[in-house]
């Protein structure tokens, strides 16, 4: 009896472990795109819904390009590419005609994009999903300290996404281009009155922006199938992770990322096994699981009231 | 009168004539995308209210339409299970009676309004986008999940709720229903434009300093418009649920949110016959365009796109020149 509860127990630590490792990898892929629409506002003012649809170009370019070539390498960046490509064009065609208009206008002109963009891709691919398969050198599970078996891709994905953060900090805090997106940030009239060419500034901002959700769309989309549709969800969550970090701090993404991660991914397993200790199994699972669905909304609340202008916001 | 006047005229005389034409020409069908026109057309002149009047660009309206399909959804659910509702504290049967349903649609979605509206209003601008967005999917979600009331599969109700001296089953009963209850919106809506409330809440969108100056309470003001644009979308959306005579958490989703808000830039911001012509079009459009092409929606895309770009007004806006705009 005494060893099967420590049995139990160890085996909930490992569960623990494994889920904890889930939340972190699901936290760095919305780090990715929070990044992007994060420094997009941060940098240019703008609010853009059609984040999601280049997450789904970015996917849809590795499927193809990695189905063609089988090189899941190639087909990442493909996904880099093809999504800068599609961001700099947006952002030449219709993204800087918005600028200087209201929120309103940027939310429906996006819209607009997002509705164009789904279509289009459902004209080219078709309706079914496409299938993007982790490459052998990162496929199996790894063993971890303590005997945990945990998808070594997964594991990948955590280590990419951080070097990534890790890239994006030194590009922003140690080159000339970083140097010319924080003063775009503090004083776009300033700027380009010392002769910074502020329209190609945005076009390189943007199409950065893309890069991440492109790049982030690839890596999920190996271990999500890759459709149409599917760059909204992540969207949305990377809007709520705005407003818990603040809007404009990429700081604020990365905490806000994890934080929306975890809770996610923990609340997901763990609020359907606390309901069971005051409802019946199978009520209890269904009232968790309507719980864990809320759980990052009201996280995002218990922020709102707290702070309203996000854990790490400069400005309301 | 004004050109407006005479588009806004024009506008209603079609939502009469069409469904009339079709009565004589026997073609249910086009009541029943007429009886979708009007009811969106609810839904959006609530949205005008907070959006046209009070300047809160709200993405996340299908969380008040959806809230009103399923208080819809729910209670005829019950009635025709002749399961209760509830037992304790007290006994809640199910219903089929319209009036009540509304009610109780107006009712659920005003005070989900009113908690959504205190959270996000604590903040303005790109983050009030971004949260009622988020409101929208958490609700989204929370309906895929609520297995006991369908799921993600939704509720079908198999015969639709009654209204006390009408058959709301023939096509152009429901539909003088619905009508009415969009002009009753209308008058409602162009009353408090009038009102003032309305003046206040006017110039709360556009000189929130001064109004606080002269001793109104801005946030009061938007508060006040959330939770009247919620409780009107909310009605739409139960008798949306009654036209389908199904409920689904896609009422829920972030595209409806978004549907709304184009029924509302369609037809042109903060003017009254602005939702109603937006609706009309749109309708209009999914089914022309859907008929032509699979991908409709990218040309709806490219027009809005267009309409953004190049004819803020919308498209009364267009037809009747800019300077009719009620600021």
């Amino acid at each position: 009896m005494f060893l099967m509860l420590q049995g139990r127990g160890f085996m909930s630590l490992i569960l623990l472990i494994e889920q904890i490792l889930n939340g972190l990898q699901f936290g760095i892929m919305l780090f990715l795109m929070a990044a992007g629409l994060t420094l997009i506002f941060g940098v240019m003012g703008l609010i853009n819904l059609a984040h999601g649809s280049l997450y789904m170009i970015g996917a849809f370019c590795a499927a193809a390009v990695a189905g063609m070539t089988g090189s899941f390498l190639l087909g990442l960046i493909a996904a880099l590419a093809g999504a800068a490509l599609a961001g700099a064009l947006v952002e030449l065609v219709v993204i800087r005609r918005l600028y200087r208009k209201d929120h309103l206008d940027q939310v429906l002109a996006t819209f607009a994009l997002i509705l164009i963009f789904s279509e289009g891709t459902r004209w080219i691919f078709g309706s079914f999903p496409l299938f993007l398969d982790v490459p052998d050198y990162l496929s199996g599970p790894i063993t971890l300290p303590g005997g945990i078996q945990y998808p070594l891709y997964r594991l990948a994905l955590i280590v990419i996404g951080l070097a990534v953060g890790l890239g994006l900090y030194l590009l922003i805090s140690k080159t000339r281009l970083g140097v010319q997106i924080r003063a775009g940030e503090n004083d776009r009239e300033m700027i380009a009155a010392l002769g910074i060419d502020i329209a190609k500034l945005y076009t390189i901002v943007f199409a950065l922006g893309a890069a991440l959700a492109g790049f982030a769309g690839a890596l999920v989309g190996a271990i999500q199938s890759v459709q149409v549709g599917m760059g909204e969800p992540v969207l949305i969550m990377a809007f709520v992770v705005i407003v818990i970090g603040g809007i404009g701090s990429i700081k604020g993404a990365l905490i806000g990322a994890l934080l929306v991660g975890l809770t996610d991914t923990l609340g997901g397993i763990f609020l359907p096994e606390v309901m069971k200790l005051f409802f019946d199994p199978s009520t209890a699972t269904s009232i968790g699981s309507s719980l864990a669905s809320m759980a990052i909304y009201v996280l995002m609340a218990a922020v709102l009231v707290l702070k309203p202008a996000g854990l790490f916001g400069a400005r309301a | 009168m004004t050109r407006e006047t005479y588009v806004n005229a024009f506008t209603l005389a079609l939502f009469v004539a069409i469904p009339l034409w079709a009565v004589v020409a026997d073609e249910p069908f086009t009541i029943t995308l007429m009886t979708r026109a009007a009811i969106f057309a609810i839904a959006a002149v609530g949205l005008n209210i907070a959006l046209g009047l009070g300047g809160l660009v709200s993405l996340g309206h299908a969380v008040f339409f959806g809230l009103g399909g399923y208080s819809m959804g729910i209670l005829a659910h019950h009635a025709q299970t002749y399961t209760a509702l509830a037992e304790w504290p007290l006994l809640i049967e199910g219903t089929k009676s319209m009036p009540v349903i509304w009610l109780t649609a107006i009712v659920v979605s005003s005070l989900a309004a009113l908690v959504i509206g205190i959270l996000s209003l604590r903040t303005a601008g790109v983050y009030f986008i971004m949260i009622t967005l988020a409101f929208g999917q958490m609700f989204f979600f929370f309906a895929i999940s609520w297995s006991e009331y369908g799921g993600e599969d939704g509720l079908s109700i198999y015969v639709r709720n009654g209204f006390p001296g009408l058959d709301t089953l023939v096509p152009i009963q429901f539909y003088g229903l619905c009508l009415g209850l969009l002009c009753l919106v209308l008058v409602f809506a162009w009353r408090l434009a009038k009102s003032p409330f309305g003046l206040a809440l006017n110039a709360a969108r556009q000189a929130p300093l001064r109004v606080e100056t002269v001793g109104l309470d801005p946030a009061r003001l938007r508060l006040i418009a959330f939770v009247l644009s919620g409780a009107i979308a909310g009605l739409a959306g139960a008798l949306f649920a009654d036209l389908n005579r199904f409920v689904s958490p896609v009422m829920f989703s972030w595209q409806t949110s978004g549907e709304i808000m184009i029924f509302v830039i369609l037809g042109g911001v903060g003017r009254l016959f602005g939702p109603v012509v937006g609706a009309l079009v749109f309708v209009a459009l999914e089914h022309w365009l859907g008929g032509l092409s699979e991908f409709w929606h990218i040309y709806l895309g490219l027009l809005l796109l267009l309409i953004v770009l190049f004819a803020r007004g919308g498209l009364i806006g267009l037809v009747a020149g800019r300077e009719a705009v009620h600021d």
